[in-house]
Order: C-alpha cells, then structure tokens, then sequence
C-alpha cells in the first residue's frame, strides 16, 4: 500500500514537472521572437532596395500616415542611398501637404502653406498632437523616424555576442521586429492580439490585410509584402546614411588594414636587434 | 628615470627659444630618450590607446557640442534631427563619440586588468596608481552625464535612478536630491547642468592624465616581469623610436576595431530605449545603464538596503585606490605568483559576471548569483590579497630585466 502510494506520489510529482516543463515551454512559444530576415540592407556590403523602399513608402503614405508621424525631411527622399524620387517629384510631393508655417505672417497669425522639401512631413491630421493620439488609441502611435531604432529584442548569450562580429554581424533587428509585429495579428476574433508583441496585448489593431493597397509595380499586393517593403522603408528613414556609411567604412578599414601591416612591419624592423 | 635633459636644439632659434622655455627638453626627455623596459609585452600599448581615445572624444564632442541644444525640449530633436540627418557628417562625429566612449572604457578596463595582473600598483606606484582611480572614476562620471544628453528614455530614467542615490543619504539626501536635481525630479535643469559638466570633466580628466603621466615617468614603468629597471643600458629601449612604433602599431589595430562600431555596427551598443524621447510619465519596462557601469549596478542591486548598496557601490571604486596596501607581496609580477594569479582570473570572471548581471532582470537566483559574486569582488581585495601578502609560496624572480629577457631567448631558439 505504502510503495503504492509512493509510485503515485512520484509519478504524480513527474507529471507536475512535465506539465511545468510543459507550460515553460509553452509559454516560450506564446512569446516568440521576431524571425529573422533576409534584408537588402544587411551586412558589410548591404544596400537599399530602391524599389523596395517606394513601395514602402507608398504603405507609409496610404496607410501609418493616417495615425503616425515621420518627422524626417521631406528632401530626404530624393537624396543618394534613399528612395531614389528625383527632385521634381519631392517637390510635387511636398507641395502635396499643409504645413504649418513656423513663424507667424506680418499680421501676427500663424498660417498654414505648401510644403517645400526642407519640411519635415506634418503630423497626421487627424492628431494634432500625442495627447490627442492617445485619447483615441489608448495610447498614442509613436513618430516613425526613429522607429526602426527604438525596436530591440532580447537576444540572449551567446547570440548577442555573435552579433556583433563582422559577417555575422546583426543591425537589423528593427525592421524584423517591426515585420513581425505587422504579421503578427494571428487571431482574426480579435484585432489588437499579436503574436509579436510583449503581452500579445498591442494598441494598434491590426492595421494592413492583404490586398489593402495596389501596388504600382506589379508585386503581389500581399499582407507579407507591404510588411517587407515598410519593413525596409523605416529602417533607411532611421538610418538614412547607412549606404554612405558603410561605403566610408569599407575605404577606412582597408586603409586601417594597409596602415596597421606596415606599421607592424616597420616594428619588426626597428625591434630587431633588440632581444625583448 | 629622467634626469635633466641632456636636449640640445640644432638650431639657433631652437637654442635661444630653449634657454627661456625647456618645452623642446621636456618632450625630448619624455617621448624621445625616456627610458622603456626593454620586455614590455602589448598590454603597455593602451597608456597610447586611451591617450588617443581621449582626444578623439574631445574633438567629436567639441564638434558635437556645436549642434547641441541642451533643453529638455529639444535636446532629443537636435541629435536625431539636427545631427543624425542635416549636419554634414553629423551621424559620423556621433557615431564616432557614443561608440567611443564604449572603446575607451574597454580600454581602461583592460589597462587596469593589466595593473592588477602585473603587480603595477605596487611601490614606487602607489600615486600613479591612485592617480589612475581618479581618471577612472571621473571618466564613468563623464560617461554617465553624457548618456544623459541625448534625453532619450533611457537617459531619463538612468538619470533618475543614479541621481535618486544620493537620497540615501540620512537627513540631507532628499534635499540634496533636489539640489542636484535643479527641481523635485530630473528635468530640464538637470540636463543643463549635466551637460555643463560633461563639457568640463574631460578637461579635468585630461589634466590628472597629464599627472598621471608625470608620475610614470619620474617611477618608471613596470614591465611583465615586475623587477625595476637596474642598469639602463642593459635593461631598457629608448621610448622612440622603439615604444613609439609599437604603441602606434597598437592604436591602428585598435582602430580597426574602432572603425567595425563606427561603420558597420554603430547601434549593437546603443540601447534601443534611448531612440525614444524622454517621457517622465513612460520609464522603459527595463532600466539598464551602459555596459561599462553594469558590474557596480549588479553590486548596487544585490544588496537589500538602499543606503548600504550605495555605499558598497561607492566602496567597490574607493576599494581600487586601497589595493597598494591591500596587496603586500614584494613580487609585482603574476608571471611568478601562481596563486595570486589564480584568483586573478576568477576576479576577471567575477566582475565579467557581475556585469551579465546588471543586464538581466532580477530574479531571486539572479540575485543570489549577484551576491556571492559581489562577496568575491570585496573577497579578491579584502582578504584574498592581504592574505596571499604572507602565505603565498611565489617563483623565483629574474635579477634583471636583462637575465630575464636572455634566459627566455635560448629556449625560444630551441623550440
């Protein structure tokens, strides 16, 4: 009877630390982590899909314009390493917009005009200000110019050292992020569950389905697609100098490289005689 | 080590210039003749790294300094907007000063490590040594005024939770709290005056390094072997040209590695919190400082009372400057004190662990680790190194510099 019991005590005590294995397990892929992407921008040589980057400005434009500001200058479009438009068409695309001018007339009123392409693109009109966002959402939506940088995950030992290294190297942990979160609405009763979000609870209900927005260049107009391209499209707006940056780079590290052989050779020589 | 210059300009206006200022002499006697251990290993090159280091941080953060707008309004906006887009070359001056300051942190680390190791503490060094806490110490106040700047979330609430320390302190600290706050919370005047002070430091940091550097060179340096110099023809290489080629051989290596941040991963050791402005009523789900600060968060964390981790917090930099008499042993060297080396590397382990943990969110087994982990960080300076003073059985030590560089050079011929 006491053995009896004890087999029960214990398979029983087995079954418990199974099920909490079970539910730590469980509760691990309740909260994934954003997968990883293939992405033009990534690694030593890494540049931006021009077309990629307009069709994620037109999600941008058609779509997060109506809730989320981009505070980046209009200009920034048609400069080298971006989106590629040509200036006519920046300036076309400025002059689209209302901004409000930041000093006032002669007549002392604050007033609105076109926009030029040393504006910044205006808030939402729909929301004046975070205060105002947030009493609609709960929440407001937060300015998309750095918003590929302010997104990071938790990448764990030994990863994240991992990351760090050169043809390893891991900068573009936003834009997954950002794609994930995009996909990430898997419960169709319930628009504001995602799959990606800390506590799956996320203020923003789901905001892009397939189909929501033609494409002009013939790429499937997929929920996969338009989270790719502004996907991309955020991280060049929060790092608009990344081509410039990592074409400087790679002229620093040969001349580094080039510079460092010869100063070891010159040590060489000039230590030779020495016994050290 | 340096006696009056033997310095005699070539020319004639060098001559007279020479008879009314002894510059030409000073930098003659320092950088040219100075006598060097002839046995000095790489460690020694980051004296030159974090020379240079300083510098390049003062030069970028003057430059820096000219676009910034030090208001709790804009401040964000003039980095992320104003520098990180419409200055010319804006986001390489930043890059090159917020990656910067990580390298020069990973290179004092690795010089301190290199005094612990090599016994460089030891006499004649006690001021040079001191000295060196000192530049230490106002270094991680600089860096810690400087995370500020950016007024980003992190910045806020790593502002608060390190201004929040002082008050600890009985009776006065909420009133010193205030004080140093320039209001009832960190706010606009906090980062006025930190940004004050963020300019100021480096200067002050550049003159104890000026002292730092005169204290070397009336002592001399130690070298791998930890017996001082004896005969300076036997035992030492002039400064230049030999430690001039090897320290610049060593800066443009450890440029290499300055150029991969810059260039390529110029936000691995960026927080992602600090891309968003400050808001004082959002504070990030997770409050961590920069990586060169987490071992003495994690010691801060693991004790209970408030005042007392303050207080172990500050002990565990005062404990540095004690280590001269701490330490007694008359070997310098951990090449001969194989005991003393042991725990050398667990030191190294404990404080690389410490800093894991000063990332994480604390758990109760975290905290534990954290803990005993803070114990052994005391443990290595309080009783480890007074007692290895007196019992440990140490290696015979070389004669010379000389004998020891000779004795190694027959067996490296054999092998």
């Amino acid at each position: 009877m006491t053995r009896f019991k004890i087999a029960a005590l214990a398979s029983a005590a087995f079954a418990l630390a199974l099920a909490a294995g079970f539910a730590l397990a469980q509760e691990e892929a309740e909260q994934p982590k954003p997968p990883r992407q293939e992405w033009s921008f990534a690694g030593m040589f890494g540049t931006f899909d021009q077309a990629q980057l307009q069709r994620g400005f037109q999600v941008y434009k058609e779509l997060c314009s109506n809730c989320h500001a981009l505070t980046i200058p209009f200009r920034t479009l048609a400069e080298p390493g971006g989106p590629g438009y040509t200036e006519d068409q920046v300036k076309v695309l400025a002059a689209s917009y209302q901004v409000t001018n930041a000093e006032p007339n002669d007549k002392g009123e604050i007033f609105k005009r076109p926009g030029t392409p040393a504006d910044d693109f205006p808030r939402p009109e729909a929301y004046p200000n975070d205060q105002a966002a947030a009493a609609a959402f709960g929440k407001a939506p937060p300015d998309m110019d750095l918003l590929a940088k302010s997104l990071k995950y938790e990448r764990g030992f030994p990863w994240f050292v991992f990351d760090a290294l050169p043809g390893l190297e891991y900068q573009e942990m936003g834009a997954d992020y950002i794609d994930a979160i995009l996909n990430g609405y898997t419960k169709p009763d319930d628009p504001q569950w995602n799959l990606y979000y800390p506590g799956h609870k996320i203020a923003m209900p789901q905001p892009i389905t397939n189909g929501a927005i033609a494409y002009k260049d013939g790429t499937p107009p997929t929920l996969k697609n338009y989270a790719t391209d502004v996907s991309a499209f955020l991280a060049w707006a929060a790092e608009p100098n990344l081509e410039e940056r990592k074409k400087i780079g790679l002229r620093v590290l040969l001349f580094l490289f080039v510079l460092a052989g010869l100063l070891y050779f010159t040590k060489k020589r000039i230590w030779e005689a020495v016994h050290h | 080590m340096s006696g009056p210059s033997t310095y005699v300009p070539k020319s004639a206006i060098g001559r007279w210039f020479e008879a009314r200022l002894p510059l030409m002499g000073l930098v003659h006697s320092s950088f040219i003749a100075y006598p060097v251990p002839r046995n000095l290993n790489y460690m020694w090159a980051f004296g030159a790294i974090l020379s240079f280091m300083l510098v390049a941080q003062i030069a970028t953060g003057v430059v820096l300094a000219m676009h910034y707008v030090p208001s709790a309004n804009e401040a964000f906006d003039s980095i992320t907007n104003d520098i990180m887009r419409n200055v010319n070359y804006g986001w390489l001056v930043r890059y090159m000063h917020t990656n910067g300051g990580s390298l020069f942190f990973l290179a004092v680390y690795i010089h301190m490590f290199r005094g612990f190791y090599y016994g460089s503490f030891k006499p004649p060094r006690e001021v040079l040594w001191i000295l060196g806490v000192i530049i230490y110490f106002l270094m991680m106040c600089t860096a810690f005024m400087g995370y500020v700047l950016p007024w980003g979330s992190m910045s806020l609430a790593g502002a608060t939770v390190i201004t929040n320390l002082v008050s600890a302190i009985p009776l006065v600290g909420t009133a010193l709290a205030h004080w140093l706050w320039g209001g009832y919370a960190v706010g606009g005047p906090t980062l006025n005056r930190f940004y004050s002070l963020h300019y100021l430091l480096p200067f002050v940091i550049a003159a104890f390094v000026a002292l730092h550097v005169w204290a070397l060179h009336v002592t001399g340096q130690n070298n791998p072997d930890g017996v001082e110099v004896q005969d300076v023809e036997r035992d030492t290489v002039a400064f230049t040209p030999y430690a001039t080629i090897k320290d610049t051989f060593a800066v443009a290596v450890f440029f290499i590695l300055y150029a991969w941040l810059i260039f390529y991963i110029p936000n691995y050791l960026l927080d992602a919190d600090n891309s968003i402005k400050a808001n004082p009523l959002v504070t990030p789900s997770h409050v961590v400082p920069e990586w060169y600060l987490l071992p003495f968060y994690a010691i801060l964390r693991a004790i209970p009372n408030k005042l007392m981790g303050v207080i172990a917090l500050f002990a565990a930099i005062v404990v540095l400057a004690l280590v001269p008499w701490l330490d007694r042993s008359p070997v310098k060297s951990a090449k001969y004190r194989p005991t003393y080396r042991f725990f050398f590397w667990v030191f190294v382990v404990i404080c690389v662990v410490l800093g894991w943990l000063g990332s994480q969110v604390p758990t109760e087994g975290l905290t534990l680790i954290a803990r005993i982990c803070t114990v052994g960080y005391f443990g290595f300076f309080l009783v480890i190194m007074p007692l290895l003073s007196f019992i440990e059985k140490t290696k015979p030590i070389p004669a010379s510099i000389a004998d020891a560089v000779l004795t190694k050079k027959p067996a490296a011929a054999q092998a």
